[in-house]
């Protein structure tokens, strides 16, 4: 498995490019002698003038390269704990679905269903602002927006998996139904919900981004979209200050496509390079 | 079921939808901290007590639960979507100003991405493999990685400030007083950026499923008797595969309405257009709950229309699908 995602270029530039913003995100507070938020030069200072501030600074002289590396903290927190949240409340609510057919999957659709037809940005939007925008009521506006498809495909995933010939067996075998569950149909549905993990952090930085470039960001948080909505009204005097944040989200949000779709071919193969042949 | 069932169902589908919208929107009136007359009066009514007084009573908060919801939930149905105190006039008003704006930028940016995007994906899938392809899949993946609302910063900052081709900000030419195909002309100027921003990232889903789907039809059975038949290449693609191929991409686009519907709030800030996107961008500031839900129940139900839309145009475009249903 390792050898067919090791062989995919796309994969592997993805991870090169996650692995940086990852170990840059880490290592934020040692590159940077001063936090985002203090001031270090005069305002408006163009990138590669100055030696130490490559970036240059912003409206208020605060150090660009020192913002993008805290932002980075923000953007892969935020995407991954909500892509977490997302999954216990999809992957549960997916399987009991699935699992138990009847009145319990026509609820369970319901209710996803419903929550797939509201817009899911405007939700967002009006989630977090209601309860205050701080990293917390963010993370988990995000989740509440992202888990029906997860719901969507495990049920299926259960569904297809529950009427393979082995639970039979283990049903013969006197397991319970929430055993066989636990232990025969969900392990065999990981693999789809991997790949759609890796994708939904992708979507959910992209969230996190649109929600603070709107001024719903944590006020307590450097990230890239409030650098972007901040520097949006200069933005014919200092391109730089939108440009730089952009590029780092659309790099972090590609490796992490890029990572999935290799994840997607190398875990199932039968389903990769369609239609290559 | 005949088409006519289907709107019947479907319309009553929606009804069901919007008044589960309405409570959700009363539980988070009631969930927001603080006394929810002061929160629905926003920041504008915080110090004005006898004005709290009156929303108090307007909407009994000082009856039980399930009365106050009826009589929210009621007011909703009759349209009234509340007053904001911060631009002093009711939210339905408000919204009904800009609705047309939001409209015309969200259909046009969902013809464009769904045309661009089978047009591109049927070419990618006509060259699979070669560098055209390659070209066309990497910009996609680009694209789509992209923020909508700094791709149209961007798009501002080239076509507007460098190159000075195209207005980046408003509706149409203030004080100009166009009439008739000179207005509609300049609106029409003004509305190539955000329409094709905002176009973009759905643009990059639709070609991407395009091409996909076209590979997998094109391995189908009838299409080897097509092209046993003689038929040249671009007639079996067309004729062939494309109507098969569609089908799906038809489907994820009446999907991805919510989502195009919700990138405007996005496009809308970024072009000062004057929609409800931007209607909510500039309630959000003074927390102007009334407007903000409003919006919020407005574009669930344009997601609603586009929806029923969509699965109208589906019911039209492949007939098995109603004998199936």
């Amino acid at each position: 498995m390792w050898k067919r995602f090791s062989s995919n270029i796309g994969a592997m530039i993805g991870v090169v490019l996650l692995l940086a913003v990852i170990l840059i995100a880490i290592f934020a507070p040692l590159l940077f002698s001063h936090t985002p938020w203090q001031m270090v030069q005069r305002p408006f200072l163009t990138p590669f003038t100055m030696d130490g501030l490559p970036l240059g600074t912003d409206t208020l002289g605060r150090d660009v390269a020192s913002q993008l590396a805290y932002g980075a903290r923000v953007s892969l927190l935020v995407g991954l704990v909500s892509t977490l949240v997302a999954l216990l409340i999809g992957v549960p609510l997916g399987a009991l679905a699935g699992f138990y057919g009847n009145w319990v999957d026509e609820g369970a659709m319901r209710f996803t269903e419903f929550f797939q037809t509201i817009p899911n940005f405007a939700l967002a939007i009006v989630l977090v602002a209601i309860f205050e925008p701080t990293l917390i009521s963010i993370t988990i506006a995000i989740a509440i927006v992202s888990w029906p498809p997860v719901a969507r495909l495990v049920r299926a995933e259960v569904m297809s998996v529950r009427k393979r010939e082995f639970v039979d067996a283990a049903r013969l075998a006197g397991l319970s139904r929430p055993r066989i569950l636990m232990t025969q149909v969900l392990p065999n549905t990981v693999s789809p919900i991997i790949v759609m993990a890796s994708l939904m952090v992708a979507t959910a930085i992209l969230l996190e981004s649109s929600l603070s470039f709107l001024g719903l960001g944590d006020p307590n948080a450097m990230s890239w979209g409030y650098m972007i909505g901040a520097a949006r009204t200069v933005i014919r005097s200092a391109w730089w200050l939108s440009f730089f944040p952009g590029i780092a989200i659309v790099l972090t949000v590609l490796a992490l496509n890029l990572i999935g779709e290799g994840l997607n071919d190398a875990l199932n193969p039968h389903l990769s390079r369609k239609g290559k042949a | 079921m005949s088409i006519l069932t289907t709107i019947l169902s479907r319309a009553f589908k929606a009804f069901v939808t919007l008044l589960a919208i309405a409570v959700l929107n009363f539980c988070l009136l009631h969930a927001a901290p603080g006394d929810p007359a002061v929160v629905l009066a926003g920041e504008a009514g915080a110090a004005d007590e006898q004005m709290i007084e009156q929303l108090r009573e307007r909407f009994g908060l000082d009856q039980p639960f399930h009365v106050q919801l009826g009589k929210y939930v009621g007011s909703v149905l009759t349209l009234d979507l509340g007053y904001s105190f911060r631009q002093g006039a009711p939210v339905a008003q408000l919204i009904a100003e800009r609705l047309p704006a939001t409209l015309l930028l969200t259909l046009t940016a969902f013809v464009i991405s769904l045309v661009l995007g089978i047009a591109f994906g049927v070419a990618a899938s006509a060259r699979v493999g070669k560098a055209s392809d390659s070209l066309l899949t990497t910009l996609a993946l680009l694209f789509y990685a992209t923020p909508l609302y700094w791709a149209a910063l961007m798009a501002v900052l080239v076509f507007s400030v460098w190159l000075g081709w195209l207005p980046g900000f408003g509706y149409e030419t203030v004080g100009a007083g166009y009439t008739g195909f000179a207005r509609a002309f300049d609106i029409a100027k003004h509305l190539v950026l955000p329409a094709l921003t905002l176009g973009l990232f759905f643009m990059a889903v639709y070609m991407r499923m395009t091409r996909a789907s076209m590979l997998e039809v094109s391995q189908l059975d009838f299409v080897k008797t097509a092209k046993a038949k003689g038929l040249s290449g671009p007639a079996i693609r067309r004729r062939h595969i494309l109507r098969n191929a569609i089908l799906p991409v038809v489907t994820l686009a009446g999907l991805q309405a919510g989502q195009l519907v919700g990138g405007a709030v996005l496009t809308e800030t970024v072009f000062a257009w004057p929609g409800i996107g931007r209607l909510m961008f500039e309630s959000l500031a003074a927390r102007d709950y009334n407007t903000i839900l409003g919006v919020f129940l407005v574009s669930a139900a344009m997601v609603i229309l586009f929806n029923i839309v969509t699965d109208i145009v589906y019911r039209l475009v492949d007939p098995r699908i109603g004998a199936k249903a």
